[in-house]
This record gives C-alpha cells, sequence and structure tokens, in this order.
C-alpha cells in the first residue's frame, strides 16, 4: 500500500496487486479483506489531513459495500474524504476503483473517534 | 484443484484447512480453522505485520475486516448445504477495543439464510471473549449466477 496524494480532508492511496492478496487463486481476484485494509488506511489518512490539531485516532466502524470484482492483476486506488470533523468524531467516505472513481468497486463510510487515550481503546 | 474442488473436499472430511491454504490472503492473514465445542472458530495467528499502529501496538483495522469476513465465509460454508463460494456484498464493521499482539479467533452466525442472500454476524475476541475487540455483519450473495453486473 503506497500514498499517492494527501490534501486537505483528502487522501489517495494506491495498493499494488500482489499475488500474496488474492482472494480466488482460480481467478486472481483480490480478497475483500485487502479492500478493506486499503480503504480504512486510506480513510484514516483522510481524517488526520482535516484535522487541524493531530493526535491518536481510532476507527469506530467502517461499512464496506463491494460493487463490483476487481480485475486480477490490477493496482487498486482508493480515494478517501473526511467530510465533518466533529468535537470528538470525525466521518469518511472512501471509494476504491482501478481507473475511474466513478465507476469503483468498492465505496465505504466510516467514523473515527478522535483524541483517544493512549494505550488504545479497552 | 480449484477452490470449488478443495471446498467440495472440505465438506466431505470436515477439515478446512485445504481450503484457506489455497486462498493466499487467507495465507498472508495466518488463518487457521478448527471445529471447537460445536463452533467452527477461525483464528488469525499474531504476525508483526498484521499491526497497524506499532505505537500501541494494535491489530490493523484491516486485518480485523478480513478475519471478520473470513469468518463470516467459512461459517456459511460449513453450515451451507450447496456448494457455492459466497460473495460478498457489504460488510459492516464495529470496532470496539484495541486488538494486542496476540491471536485473535472468530465466529460467525448465520443469522438468515435465503435462497439468493445470507446475513451473518461475527464476533472476533483475544484472550476474553466476553470482550470483544470487533463484530461485524455481512450480507452474502449465495446463489450462483445472481452476481449482478460483475
Amino acid at each position: 500500500m503506497e500514498v499517492v496524494e494527501i490534501s486537505r480532508s483528502n487522501a489517495v492511496f494506491r495498493l499494488k496487486y500482489d499475488e500474496k492478496l488474492v482472494g480466488n487463486p482460480d481467478t486472481g481476484v483480490l480478497h475483500g479483506g485487502a479492500i478493506t485494509a486499503l480503504l480504512d488506511a486510506c480513510s484514516g489518512a483522510a481524517v488526520f489531513a482535516a484535522l487541524s490539531e493531530w493526535g491518536p485516532i481510532a476507527t469506530l466502524d467502517l461499512r464496506i459495500d463491494y460493487l463490483r470484482a476487481a480485475e486480477p492483476g490490477r493496482d487498486v486506488l482508493a480515494h478517501a474524504t473526511c467530510y465533518r470533523v466533529a468535537r470528538q468524531v470525525a466521518f469518511t467516505r472512501a471509494v476504491a476503483y482501478l481507473d475511474d472513481e466513478a465507476d469503483p468497486i468498492a465505496s465505504s463510510a466510516g467514523t473515527f473517534m478522535l483524541q483517544t487515550k493512549p494505550g488504545g481503546r479497552k | 484443484m480449484s477452490l470449488v474442488d478443495r471446498l467440495s473436499e472440505a465438506k466431505r472430511t470436515g477439515n478446512y484447512q485445504g481450503l484457506l491454504d489455497a486462498v493466499p490472503y487467507s495465507r498472508l492473514l495466518g488463518l487457521t480453522a478448527a471445529i471447537d465445542g460445536g463452533e467452527l472458530i477461525t483464528t488469525m495467528r499474531y504476525a508483526d505485520h498484521l499491526i497497524g499502529n506499532p505505537a500501541l501496538p494494535a491489530l490493523h483495522g484491516g486485518s480485523l475486516g478480513a478475519l471478520l469476513e473470513s469468518a463470516a465465509i467459512f461459517e456459511l460454508l460449513w453450515r451451507a448445504e450447496t456448494i457455492v463460494l459466497p460473495k460478498t456484498i457489504t460488510i459492516t464493521i464495529d470496532y470496539l477495543r484495541s486488538g494486542g499482539p496476540v491471536d485473535t479467533h472468530a465466529r460467525g452466525i448465520v443469522t438468515r439464510h435465503g435462497r439468493r442472500v445470507a446475513n451473518v454476524r461475527v464476533e472476533a475476541w483475544q484472550a476474553d471473549r466476553t470482550m470483544p475487540v470487533a463484530t461485524a455483519h455481512a450480507i452474502f450473495l449465495v446463489k450462483p449466477e445472481a452476481a449482478a453486473s460483475s
């Protein structure tokens, strides 16, 4: 996974195609979990991009809709936007796509807790 | 051996490890599955590359999500009569507690298995099953040829 771009409230990540990430060895299609990981990381980065003051954050929930299978062999891009930062919670939307954001392979919505305590949530 | 053949074999023998090992991402996550007290428990063996936040350290949300999704699929495969690989439509994960650098277990419960669609809820825990690190609910397409615009 690599960062392509981070700008105000937005993050773009690239997941390079790797055989280790395959879900179905017969087709070579990436596992949904790899897309989940990509969207989670990219959304978290978008939250950081939107914060004026950095502190620890933690994902509260993440919903992922799988729209269509990713063509095997291709890198997957994700673009996340943090569209609202409240006092304690931040809200994100993201899409995973191959070539065109308007034709995504997956779509997600996430919420993140801000200023979580050191040591994580217990 | 194709994945579907491995699935038939797994259902016949009751041993799903061959199926798990055939999926590269399952190998990357270090997944094993075993029946314990009548439940199918999926375990993600701890490994350094599963960590997302090294400062805590805490498991990556993506690894947990993948474990939950995998456990849901295995439960469906174990329970269902038909030999069909479920297709995830949607999954929602609630992250409850930081996952530490130890093994994580997960178990799915099929809340509804219809002719075309199945609903599964999943829980993941580490040392204490009463304090889950994450839960999820997922909806799968379970009928072949019903996949929409793939």
